[in-house]
């Protein structure tokens, strides 16, 4: 997979910049709900960014008005390093992971990972040799022609990961995707996961409730509160990759989750 | 990535002995309570020696069936091919108008609650207006519409809903990788509504085939012989064999219109729909 060109580690002026800007942003539901208020937050290239909080925090809201699934009610979010079409709309890469697999039942594997290509309208043939590709990332060569129903839900979440790095994105949003597996599913996917970005400079931000998986995985987390969804906290964890079952049991993993585990206490006004 | 022990596939149902032996009870289970059923009919009907014209026997509907066949058949045809007509003008009807609402709000407000009218009017009570309106001399004509009237609400209602079922997520996900209105019609509404367009068309399948019966009764005359006119007129002339022998035709048409949209319904959704798809346990 060829790196994201957007990103140029060498060049000072790209590091400088961040990726997403969000000023002041504020988001009101129709029915008057407050769900995110004042969230000034700058996400820079190739950051791995957990988003952690309380039911009810906006963290999920966040995420999709950053997907530009839903307008900001107040604020802006910007992205400096894109360009911009005119009807105001950044040009930028994104690939969206929801909760559920969200596969289409009707689709085979290939045809669901297919489906971000074909809107975009590049034929079949084209799109064969990337989709081979990244089905293989995912370990799921063997499974092009299966139907979802047929998977396991860990299978079904390789495929939803699959359809998202398929265009190569920029940034990766991922909506609590490891929620609803077991744990030792979930555990493999987040060493998968951190294998695939690890050679990739996308940045990823990640919705979890979860402090241990955002410490095991990110680089970066920003703890938010509850009614309304604000930010009370943005803490650095400066351990190095790649990371492992040592550094799940390490002095380093257990300050950091006492850390964000007192953050998140905070944030739940205890 | 390699999958883990944890992660291997549900299993493809395959053609599991219990399944087969299921298969041959779902046939011979009712063939044997339909053989003791007629067995039963035959000797009471002999025993306590009933008229025919107030209980024919089996085996003198099956001669009745057999010496009138032809004339029989004719009317079949004549029956068939009204609800066929009347059947594929409600797909079609249901399905276009269905995929117009979900295409503008008002528009389905503006219409939905004619659709309804339309739906809940008994069709016999229509039928004088529709037979005056399309003229007497075209009762097959009146037929048709009247039979099309009756099928044609659960296409509608059915895909309506079908179209508007669509996950949420998978719509958000359309939206995120800029689809247009076509794109998410086509290739995320439509391929959603399927099963319900299909469980629909079941409803209306058998309902397009009694739309044309009852308006036959209505509006039939000498001119449109399908088999409900020669049922009325076979009661009339007591010829209560024949009579049976015109049910029997009209039972197994509908029986076959189920089974061929059963089929149909099997084959389209076999592979990923819950509905459809075998599973072991």
């Amino acid at each position: 997979m060829p790196a994201n060109p957007e990103f140029r580690a060498d060049d000072p002026a790209t590091v400088h910049r961040p990726l997403i800007q969000l000023s002041r942003v504020d988001k009101v539901y129709a029915n008057g709900t407050e769900a995110v208020r004042g969230v000034d937050l700058d996400i820079g290239g190739a950051q791995f960014v957990s988003l952690l909080g309380p039911s009810g925090c906006g963290k999920s809201t966040l995420l999709r008005m950053i997907a530009g699934l839903g307008g900001v009610t107040r604020g802006e979010i910007h992205w400096p390093q894109s360009r911009y079409d005119a009807r105001g709309n950044p040009e930028r890469n994104l690939g969206f992971v929801f909760q559920e697999p969200t596969l289409m039942p009707w689709a085979t594997v290939f045809q669901n990972v297919y489906l971000p290509l074909k809107l975009k309208g590049i034929s079949r043939e084209q799109a064969e040799q990337p989709i081979r590709q990244v089905l293989e990332t995912v370990g799921l060569e063997q499974f092009g022609q299966a139907y979802p129903r047929q998977l396991s839900g860990g299978m079904k979440m390789r495929v939803s990961i699959a359809r998202a790095l398929v265009t190569h994105p920029s940034v990766m949003l991922m909506d609590e995707p490891f929620a609803a597996l077991d744990e030792i599913t979930r555990f493999r996917l987040n060493d998968d996961l951190l294998h695939l970005w690890a050679g990739h400079e996308w940045t990823v931000i990640f919705v979890t409730h979860s402090v241990y998986e955002s410490v095991y995985l990110s680089n970066r987390i920003v703890v938010l509160a509850a009614r309304p969804g604000r930010i009370i906290a943005d803490i650095p964890i400066d351990a190095p990759y790649p990371r492992d079952e040592d550094y799940r049991t390490s002095e380093t993993y257990n300050h950091y989750c006492r850390q964000v585990s007192a953050a998140l206490h905070r944030a739940m006004g205890d | 990535m390699e999958l883990s022990e944890t992660e291997t596939p549900v299993k493809l149902a395959g053609e599991a002995p219990a399944r087969r032996s299921r298969n041959w009870a779902s046939i011979a289970a009712p063939l044997a309570v339909g053989l003791v059923f007629l067995g039963v009919w035959e000797f009471l009907v002999d025993y306590y020696q009933i008229r025919p014209f107030v209980l024919p026997a089996p085996s003198a509907i099956a001669v009745s069936l057999v010496e009138n066949l032809g004339s029989l058949l004719g009317s079949l045809t004549f029956t068939l091919g009204i609800t066929l007509l009347a059947f594929v003008l409600a797909v079609l009807g249901g399905v276009l108008l269905a995929i117009l609402f979900s295409q503008s709000r008002i528009v389905e407000m503006a219409l939905f609650p004619y659709a309804v009218m339309l739906q809940v009017t008994p069709v016999v009570a229509i039928a004088p207006l529709i037979i005056i309106w399309v003229g007497v001399d075209k009762p097959g004509f009146a037929v048709l519409i009247l039979a099309w009237i009756v099928a044609f609400f659960p296409m509608l209602s059915n895909t309506t809903l079908g179209l508007k079922s669509t996950d949420h997520h998978l719509h958000n996900l359309f939206e995120l990788y800029g689809a247009s209105r076509w794109q998410v019609l086509f290739q995320l509404q439509l391929p959603n509504a399927l099963p319900y367009i299909l469980a629909g068309m079941k409803i209306s399948g058998g309902l397009a085939l009694i739309g044309a019966v009852v308006a036959e009764f209505v509006a039939g005359s000498g001119s449109a012989t399908g088999l409900a006119w020669r049922i009325s007129e076979a009661g009339y002339r007591l010829q209560i064999p024949k009579m049976f022998a015109a049910l029997i035709l009209l039972s197994l048409t509908g029986i076959s219109i189920f089974f061929l949209l059963s089929w149909l319904e099997y084959k389209l959704l076999h592979r990923w729909h819950e509905s459809a798809a075998h599973r072991e346990n």
